[in-house]
């Protein structure tokens, strides 16, 4: 048992959630001579390969709401997202001139073109476009992703000035399988008493992943778990609502608190997704990276980003997610101009009309400041849900 | 509706005889898709960038690219309501302008330019290169006409080199799927001899295409290498890479301009010969199509011609030395998708735009930039500024979309077009670029 209560554990996370200048990771890195630490954008990069080079893979999601930005907004047009021009703005402030290296991962054309403006910016920092497979048989797809994959332990073995063996990356996967259960285990507290633990407070804890050791992480999602279970918070007449669309720029917290002041319980949601990107533990025994491509290839979370080959299986993770939970509705929250996601939402909206699953959508930036319309339309849906169940 | 600007009708446009055959191709091509529901041809819809028109010949199938469709549908003024329909039905104002005009299209009934239904794929061939909107373009598409989807994932050239993991991926993908899959739909044995017909039928019309473009070297240049550019390109990035009619149409143009040098003219435009060249110009980005001409006039009115530009290699760069090998058929296809220009990495990117000013001798750089287009657009603010920093020369930005009427705003391009130009008389009196 731990003896830190819920509000300390999410006012640690909320402190490291707002600090735009990484201050943990900076003192991560300053603890020893020769640490490296390595940025990644969303959705999914294998952060078990930098862990095994001994560095420190830090998430980079945008600069949220508290960031100004005044030098990023001068490298895109108005009709660009939001989280490429806070990119910028960090890097350019000098937010993460400590970072050794950035990883692009394939998820869009906004973010693949910001790794060769990543090059161009910032010439003496190792940037990576990581690109992973869209086809997902071994032989084809898995092959590849297994030689990208020792394509960048080679790189990292360069930064790291050391081999990377085998047996280290075995090592990592075991480590983050522990984080995976985890983080498992508090989204289904979530889901069993989201009234213990709040979205609001799970989101801050899972982000505060982005920037402390696995290892740390993995603590502190444990004894969160702890604390949030110890407690018993009023239950009230909410509906219970899964959350869509957010897998790349992140929500401000305040959209997320929004949410749930008007009546949603948010029993899942796709937030920092690479935290449960692969489903379950990732084998440690035989050959590791060939173990990461198949846990990539055949147990890996369904999104946007990601094609799908089967279009009977297309949109069903959403449907499943919904039973799995025991969701009344499911709100799509897409950002601004993301491609992926606006695309991909009137094929989901199809086959959550076919089976039946009320929805509504809406569009935010990690900025966005004016909740009140948010509030009511999301109040408005779960009115006509708890309606809709009585008829 | 047509633009009050726009003086010529269209019985007046002047077109070259290349433009006339090239239009009579394309023409030709329409009759063959949209009749073949009569002559039980299978139809693949596939995409421009990444085009595998030699191995759909193949399979004796027809090729249909919905982004030329849109493009039609936006020359035709259509492509404004047929957005709007796709609007309706739950389809965000900030995506792809294409899917928007092709969702929209299929809503009001499929018809094709030539006025006649335009048949359901029998296949779709996911080609990805270079814009991940292809990706959900086709599962959208997918969901409505239930045939069998190819994918095929070409890796992005992030690091300015084509790797041996990419190539091997890609051709991995050619004979585990791509062509067992379209040997089932079309009921066509495979043989790759034919397609190594085709691939030197391929490379004898990039030959003339890659002359046709560079003639641009000239003084004047004798092509405008966006809008004319435009329709040089229609033949080779669409359905008739491979065939005869290919070579004959860009050996005929190869003269033709070849012709014009001789002559010492410069580029046929809608309204007959263009006058002096004042100014020479690289382009960035595709143009508009709802006011093609409009857009174009505006360019030639003031003496501009444009040199070189990127649009013209969204379906091949072949200027740079590739041509389809029938020696190594199947790698020569995968080399052919990711050498695509927007398949390049940005520094590459900005590196061919340095070199078409430097090669051309042109005056600087002007970028369309495209509002619903994130692969060419995100990040032309840095190309600009990086071009302007390398080669010296005054590049503009100017902002308008691809089909979406609403986002062409006449006044305001004039107006920045106008301001550029005068930026380039600055630059050569000497007095520096006004701020």
């Amino acid at each position: 048992m731990t003896d830190k209560s819920v509000s300390e554990i999410v006012a640690r996370c909320e402190a490291l959630y707002e600090d735009l200048n990484f201050t943990a990771a900076r003192e991560w890195k300053e603890a020893e001579p020769g640490r490296k630490v390595i940025g990644y954008m969303p959705i999914y990069v294998p952060r078990e390969l930098i862990h095994a080079a001994g560095m420190l893979p830090l998430g980079i999601m945008g600069g949220g709401d508290n960031l100004e930005v005044i030098h990023g907004d001068a490298y895109y047009q108005s009709y660009i997202c939001r989280i490429p021009r806070s990119t910028i703005e960090l890097g350019v402030s000098g937010r993460l001139d400590f970072v050794d290296g950035m990883l692009f991962p394939s998820i869009c054309d906004v973010i693949r073109n910001l790794s060769g403006m990543w090059k161009m910016l910032f010439p003496e920092v190792y940037a990576k476009y990581f690109d992973v497979p869209q086809t997902y048989q071994d032989e084809v797809g898995g092959v590849f992703y297994t030689n990208e994959m020792r394509e960048f332990l080679h790189d990292l073995e360069g930064i790291a000035g050391h081999k990377i063996t085998d047996d280290d990356i075995r090592a990592s996967i075991e480590v983050y399988n522990e984080n995976r259960r985890a983080i498992g285990d508090l989204y289904a507290l979530r889901a069993a008493q989201p009234w213990n633990a709040p979205a609001s407070e799970a989101y801050l804890v899972i982000r505060a992943g982005l920037v402390l050791p696995v290892e740390e992480h993995t603590q502190l999602v444990r004894d969160y778990i702890a604390a949030a279970s110890a407690e018993e918070r009023p239950l009230k007449d909410n509906s219970r609502v899964i959350l869509t669309g957010m897998f790349c720029e992140q929500p401000p917290l305040n959209l997320i608190k929004s949410l749930e002041m008007s009546g949603c319980y948010i029993v899942d949601d796709d937030f920092v997704l690479i935290s449960r990107w692969l489903l379950g533990d990732v084998p440690t025994e035989g050959d590791p990276v060939h173990n990461l491509s198949q846990a990539f290839l055949h147990r890996s979370m369904s999104t946007a980003a990601k094609y799908e080959p089967d279009q009977a299986e297309k949109g069903q993770f959403l449907v499943r997610a919904v039973q799995k939970a025991g969701a009344e509705g499911v709100i799509f929250a897409s950002t601004s101009f993301c491609d992926p996601a606006l695309l991909d939402r009137p094929i989901l909206q199809n086959v959550l009309k076919q089976a039946g699953i009320p929805y509504i959508a809406f569009k935010y930036a990690e900025n966005s400041g004016q909740m009140q319309p948010i509030r009511e339309q999301a109040g408005t849906f779960v009115d006509s849900i708890k309606l809709w169940s009585a008829a | 509706m047509r633009s009050p600007n726009v003086k010529a009708q269209p019985q007046d446009v002047v077109k070259d005889a290349s433009m006339i055959k090239q239009k009579e191709m394309m023409a030709s091509h329409y009759e063959r898709l949209t009749g073949a529901p009569q002559t039980g041809a299978k139809v693949a819809s596939t995409f421009v960038p990444g085009n595998l028109n030699e191995l759909i010949m193949c399979f004796d199938l027809v090729n249909n690219l919905p982004e030329v469709n849109a493009i039609q549908s936006g020359l035709r003024k259509q492509s404004g309501g047929y957005i709007m329909e796709a609007e309706r039905a739950g389809h965000s104002e900030d995506v792809c302008t294409y899917v928007k005009s092709d969702i929209g299209m299929m809503m009001k009934g499929n018809i094709g330019p030539n006025g006649k239904q335009l048949p359901n794929p029998d296949v779709l061939l996911l080609s990805y290169t270079g814009c991940f909107t292809f990706l959900k373009w086709f599962e959208l598409l997918r969901e409505q006409y239930k045939c069998p989807t190819i994918f095929l994932q070409t890796p992005y050239m992030a690091d300015g080199k084509i790797t041996k993991n990419m190539i091997d991926y890609m051709v991995k993908q050619f004979k585990e799927d791509v062509i067992p899959t379209l040997e089932e739909v079309s009921g066509v044995k495979f043989d790759i001899d034919r397609l190594r017909e085709y691939l030197a039928k391929s490379a004898k019309a990039e030959d003339d295409l890659v002359h046709v473009l560079q003639s641009a070297k000239n003084k004047p240049s004798p092509i405008d290498a966006y809008f004319g550019g435009i329709y040089y390109i229609g033949p080779i990035f669409g359905a008739f890479r491979g065939t005869d009619d290919a070579i004959d149409y860009y050996r005929f143009l190869r003269e033709e301009v070849d012709a014009r040098v001789a002559a010492g003219k410069g580029p046929v435009t809608p309204d007959g010969d263009m006058g002096e060249e004042k100014y020479r110009l690289v382009v960035e980005g595709p143009p508009n199509y709802t006011s093609f001409r409009q857009f174009w006039k505006m360019f030639y009115d003031e003496g501009a011609t444009v040199v070189a530009s990127s649009y013209t290699k969204v379906g091949g760069t072949y200027d740079f030395g590739f041509r389809h090998d029938p020696s190594k058929p199947l790698e020569s296809l995968a080399e052919y998708c990711l050498g695509v220009y927007t398949n390049r990495s940005l520094p590459m990117r900005i590196d061919m735009l340095v070199n078409y000013i430097n090669e051309y001798e042109a005056d600087g750089l002007l970028i369309n930039s495209i509002k619903s287009c994130n692969s060419f657009s995100a990040g032309q603010l840095l190309i600009m500024r990086e071009v302007e920093k390398r080669t010296g020369k005054p590049a503009a930005f100017i902002e308008t979309d691809l089909v979406d009427p609403r986002y062409f705003s006449a006044a305001n391009v004039k107006n920045r077009l106008e301001s550029y130009f005068q930026m380039v008389e600055q630059k050569r009196s000497g007095k520096g670029v006004a701020a």
